[in-house]
């Protein structure tokens, strides 16, 4: 509209016309911006101002989380198991740092990090998701803490901070029955979408109960509002929130208890499960070799977590609720409780020749028993009575009974997994192996063998259940509800017959005569079981390679009058029953003299070598020489608040007492069992 | 006309000064508050070098038009050495440099060079024979006018500037009456040239920039930073603003520049949007009267210079405006008598002197003429 025709005479009044047009247009343009402009701007600050002001609020407020104090889990007596204890901490955020390697050497030297931790925090530094912060070191000393703080201005990236860490004052004694914590990882974080798992230094409870009860005890967050500016710099406190400690978490473990069972375990591989007969409260579930959950706390080492993972004895394994085991002899007992119910006479007699022949082939006995009834059956565990009784009523009835005393069952506890193994029966096999049952399936199955398998927790129920005749369900968590349980239908003639011939394999002609508790006035009764694990043809069981030999076993409950605990113990490739009934007996006998207990665990400890954490430091420190590295030391143990759980504790304080009322061996920690328990306290001969 | 006040201050173009002096003082308090609080170092300098080129504007707009079409060319020329010697500086001392240390200031010819390319051109074309303007002979010098500068300054390389003394010299030009069908020709040719300049003449920062214009979320902390701080804070002044020295964002150092390139920003927060307003009526009257200078001048090259120089003053504030306001990819361009900066300021200011003094030109003209 503003193009002129070319031939167009162009004079200087057509120039100052097209000029006139043209700055017209020009101007309008300029108005046109700028209407533009007030428009947008009015946009941005009437129409989006909300948007827009909490995106300043947000870049002016930084909201740091406080991670709240983890709830205690308790013992049974209100000791802890797990606690927090105050320390420093430098944390350090893999997207912020500048330099890495060259920070990391830094920090190496103010907080004497030896060149394994270099290495292993690079490798996490390089390997991490960037968000989330790595600790660097924890339980620092004021002055470690104080160099770092102070030459924060070349270490961006690096946060020193007061926490607590959590801490585990018997160490390897709970690692798999507490687990431990650590830095929640991607997938936690996804899960949950809390920002308190990103939150440096916040751990989450990453197995056993801590993890079980990871909200219980969790507590709430406190929260910290700092105006910052772009950079970071905290310019003013606005407010600060305090957190709120977590629930306690009280269970059902004796401490103590759980200390010696594990430390007695010593240099073999198993587990100890002991269990209140009356209330199914679980007492102690050990299972060794273990690792220290407070390594892992602390963000174990690659090298130490290589270590665990190459030992042939698995610690990383909970052997009490995932360790299945052929339960052997040691379901014996029960099977004999089976016959009973079939109307098999317990004085009706086989005769043993060393083995017996069922249907067209002979099976050996482990020995000539000669004449056996069901007694002897139970207290010489001779397989020939099983074998020939098995087949004579039949292996479901059998299978029924093993059931009904909780092998095979699932218990409804508060843990990740258990195993329930497997009570083999006629259906279970067609359905498994698609082929029918044998009559050597019976042979095997009836002493435990087989395809039979169990867990320690199993074998424990089962003894309990044998002890009181009732239908006892184990628990972790301490209620002051004494629960009832159902009885197993058996009358008290029966149940007395069974638990007396187990009191015989212990203290009368049995097959376990050193298990007898060297406590006068109790008694404790059993019974032995050996697992094999290869073929005769392989090992015999008790010598060879290790992982050729028997598994030992031993069922348990006391006192024999008045069963109050009942109890398992299976020790893997112990060579025999050997191997697990000694471990019986002096558990037992510290739940009744502590002082008496621990006597003959020191004597263990000195042949051994020190406590189940001094040889697991030792071990880590001699691997990783071996490894070309040097470990760090074992942050101090924090005295007073091992002082109340560990099993020198409970020996220490029961010494006192016996010092105090000199007649008296009474059991401190636990006046009201002690009580209901005449015959414990009364022995006073020493 | 009122009396009481005397003649020479009643003829003063009072509907220009008084919104630019209330811009600029407005301008330095925002600096004191991007300063933290401070009159140092920013609002001060910005005041005191304000008055310095007020002066100076007002002596420029002394000068005599024959003057002024007589030293066109020299100053161009001068203007273009001092360019080659930054130019020559800079690749002797071995890194880019855009400025002239003279003693007393930092002199930036490419900044000079945007008057000064309108001051030609307008000389140009007010010399052109009045048939001449649709042939060659009025494309071909001028274009080589511009393009030299253009190209040096490029090579600095500073964007920005050397769009400024396009959108200069394409005013002059266009308002001088070349066919409408060179401008349609250029503007295809230079839409078919933007993706070849994206890709061959722009520095990789420069790409980046364009990038997060086009897609500002792309890139949130990275180069959309800016631009979303910017937004941030415009957005979060509302209508009436956080008050004066409040503003979290540019006391926090979340705006980036908040004395320069983003001080509109700075003013937003603390202002809101009633101090929006206020600075662009006041951008607009100012520019107003710039283009009402260039209307109502009678002489051509009055017309050209005084529209040329309104429109290197548009040029200025669109741009750092749109660019605030997530409209125009960060390139470095102050606003107009709000950032602190002396070239920038001189720059205006001479822009300012100008358009006064085409002003001068044009009442002394009608006086002479009402009288005559």
């Amino acid at each position: 509209m503003l193009g002129r025709k070319s031939r167009q005479i162009i004079t200087a009044s057509t120039l100052k016309n097209s000029f006139d047009r043209r700055s017209f247009v020009l101007g309008a343009f300029g108005a046109g911006i700028g209407t533009l402009l007030a428009v947008r701007m009015g946009y941005i600050a009437i129409a989006e101002n909300e948007k827009y002001e909490t995106e300043s609020e947000s870049n002016r407020v930084n909201l740091t989380l406080i991670p709240p104090r983890r709830g205690w889990i308790l013992d049974r007596n209100g000791a802890p198991l797990a606690a927090n204890r105050a320390d420093f901490r430098v944390d350090l955020i893999p997207e912020r740092l500048t330099d890495p390697e060259k920070q990391v050497e830094v920090l190496g030297e103010l907080l004497d990090l030896d060149e394994t931790r270099k290495i292993d925090l690079l490798d996490e530094i390089a390997k991490g998701t960037s968000y989330q912060p790595i600790e660097v070191a924890s339980g620092l000393e004021f002055d470690q803490f104080a160099a770092v703080s102070l030459r924060l201005p070349e270490l961006p990236g690096v946060i020193p901070q007061r926490g607590f860490s959590r801490y585990y004052p018997t160490g390897p004694s709970v690692g798999h029955l507490i687990g431990y914590v650590g830095i929640a990882n991607a997938e936690e974080y996804e899960l949950e979408r809390n920002p308190l798992l990103v939150t440096p230094g916040y751990k989450i409870g990453k197995d056993g109960l801590e993890k079980q009860f990871e909200q219980v005890i969790r507590g709430e967050p406190g929260a910290r509002r700092v105006e910052v500016t772009a950079s970071g710099r905290i310019v003013r406190d606005l407010e600060t929130r305090p957190d709120v400690q977590g629930q306690p978490l009280r269970t059902t473990i004796d401490g103590p208890l759980q200390d010696y069972a594990a430390r007695r375990i010593g240099l073999e591989s198993g587990s100890v499960v002991v269990m209140d007969c009356d209330t199914g409260d679980l007492l102690c579930m050990s299972s060794m070799p273990s690792f220290d959950p407070n390594s892992f706390s602390a963000g174990i080492g690659s090298l130490e977590y290589a270590m665990l993972r190459e030992n042939d004895r698995v610690p990383l394994r909970n052997k009490v609720l995932k360790g299945l085991y052929p339960p052997g002899s040691t379901v014996k007992p029960t099977h004999s409780l089976a016959f009973l119910k079939a109307g098999v006479d317990p004085k009706e007699t086989i005769a043993c020749a060393g083995g017996r022949r069922i249907g067209s082939r002979f099976f050996n006995c482990w020995s000539n028993h000669g004449t056996v009834d069901m007694a002897k059956s139970i207290y010489q565990s001779c397989d020939s009575y099983y074998y020939h009784f098995a087949q004579q009523i039949g292996f479901d009835k059998v299978a029924e009974m093993a059931r009904d005393f909780g092998l095979g069952e699932e218990y409804d506890l508060p843990v990740a997994s258990q195993f329930y193994g497997t009570v083999p029966d006629p259906a279970w096999k067609l359905k498994k192996y698609e082929r029918p049952w044998e009559p050597f399936d019976t042979v095997n199955a009836s002493i435990g063998q087989g395809y039979y398998l169990s867990s320690p927790l199993q074998l424990a129920v089962m003894s309990a259940r044998l002890a009181t005749g009732n239908i006892v369900m184990p628990r972790m968590l301490l209620s002051d509800k004494k629960p009832t349980f159902k009885s197993e239908g058996f009358s008290k003639e029966d149940m007395d017959y069974v638990r007396q011939a187990m009191s015989d394999v212990v203290n009368g002609p049995g097959t376990a005569g050193r298990a007898r508790l060297p406590i006068d006035g109790v008694k404790m009764a059993g019974k032995t079981g050996t697992a094999q694990v290869v073929s005769l043809s392989v090992s015999d069981g008790r010598s060879g390679p290790w992982k050729y030999r028997d598994h030992g076993l031993f069922v348990f409950f006391a006192p024999l009058d008045k069963p109050k605990y009942a109890g398992a113990v299976v020790i893997e490739h112990g060579g025999g029953s050997g191997a697990a009934y000694p471990i019986a007996r002096d558990v037992m006998t510290f739940l009744f003299d502590p002082a008496k207990g621990m006597d003959a665990l020191r004597r263990y400890e000195q042949q051994w070598g020190g406590t189940a954490q001094q040889r697991l430091e030792r071990r880590y420190a001699a691997y990783a020489e071996a490894a070309g590295e040097s470990v760090q030391p074992i942050p101090e143990r924090n005295e007073d608040i091992t002082a109340r759980v560990d099993a020198e504790a409970r020996a220490a304080a029961a010494q006192q007492e016996a010092i105090a009322s000199e007649s008296r061996a009474s059991r401190p920690a636990r006046e009201t069992q002690s009580t209901e328990l005449p015959s414990a306290g009364q022995g006073g001969g020493q | 006309m009122s009396s009481i006040i005397p003649a020479p201050i009643a003829r003063q173009p009072w509907g220009m000064l008084i919104p630019l002096i209330l811009l600029t003082s407005f301008g330095g308090f925002v600096l004191f508050s991007a300063a933290g609080g401070s009159l140092q170092p920013y609002a001060l300098s910005h005041w005191i070098r304000f008055a310095v080129f007020l002066v100076m504007a007002s002596i420029l707009a002394l000068f005599p038009r024959e003057l002024a079409r007589f030293a066109a060319y020299p100053v161009y020329v001068l203007i273009l050495i001092l360019l080659l010697a930054v130019e020559v500086m800079g690749t002797l001392g071995g890194g880019s440099q855009r400025w002239l240390e003279l003693g007393f200031m930092r002199l930036q010819p490419s900044e000079v060079m945007k008057p000064a390319i309108v001051l030609v051109l307008a000389h140009f074309y007010a010399s052109l024979p009045t048939g001449m303007i649709d042939g060659w002979r009025a494309l071909l010098p001028a274009a080589g006018l511009v393009a030299v500068p253009m190209a040096l300054v490029l090579m600095q390389p500073d964007l920005g500037t050397s769009l400024a003394i396009a959108f200069g010299a394409g005013t002059v030009m266009f308002l001088a009456g070349l066919p409408m069908k060179w401008f349609i020709g250029g503007g295809i040719a230079a839409a078919a040239a933007v993706p070849l300049a994206y890709f061959f003449a722009l520095q990789p920062y420069q790409q980046k920039r364009v990038n997060t214009f086009l897609d500002p979320e792309s890139d949130p902390l990275g180069t959309g930073y800016h631009i979303t701080q910017s937004k941030i804070a415009i957005g979060s002044g509302g209508l009436t603003g956080k008050g004066f020295n409040e503003g979290s964002q540019s006391h926090l150092n979340y705006l980036p520049e908040p004395q320069t390139d983003f001080v509109f920003a700075t003013m937003a927060e603390e202002w809101g949007l009633m101090g929006g307003i206020f600075v662009l009526g006041a951008f607009g009257m100012i520019l107003g009267w710039g283009l009402k200078v260039a209307r109502n001048a009678e002489d051509r090259f009055d017309q050209l210079l005084a529209a040329g120089m309104t429109a290197t003053i548009f040029f200025y504030v669109a741009i750092n405006l749109l660019m605030v306001m997530g409209l125009a990819p960060v390139v470095g361009i102050p606003l107009p008598f709000m950032s602190h900066g002396g070239s920038s300021m001189m720059t205006n200011m001479i822009c300012i002197g100008s358009l006064l003094m085409v002003h001068r030109w044009s009442r002394q003209k009608r006086r002479s003429g009402l009288s005559g």
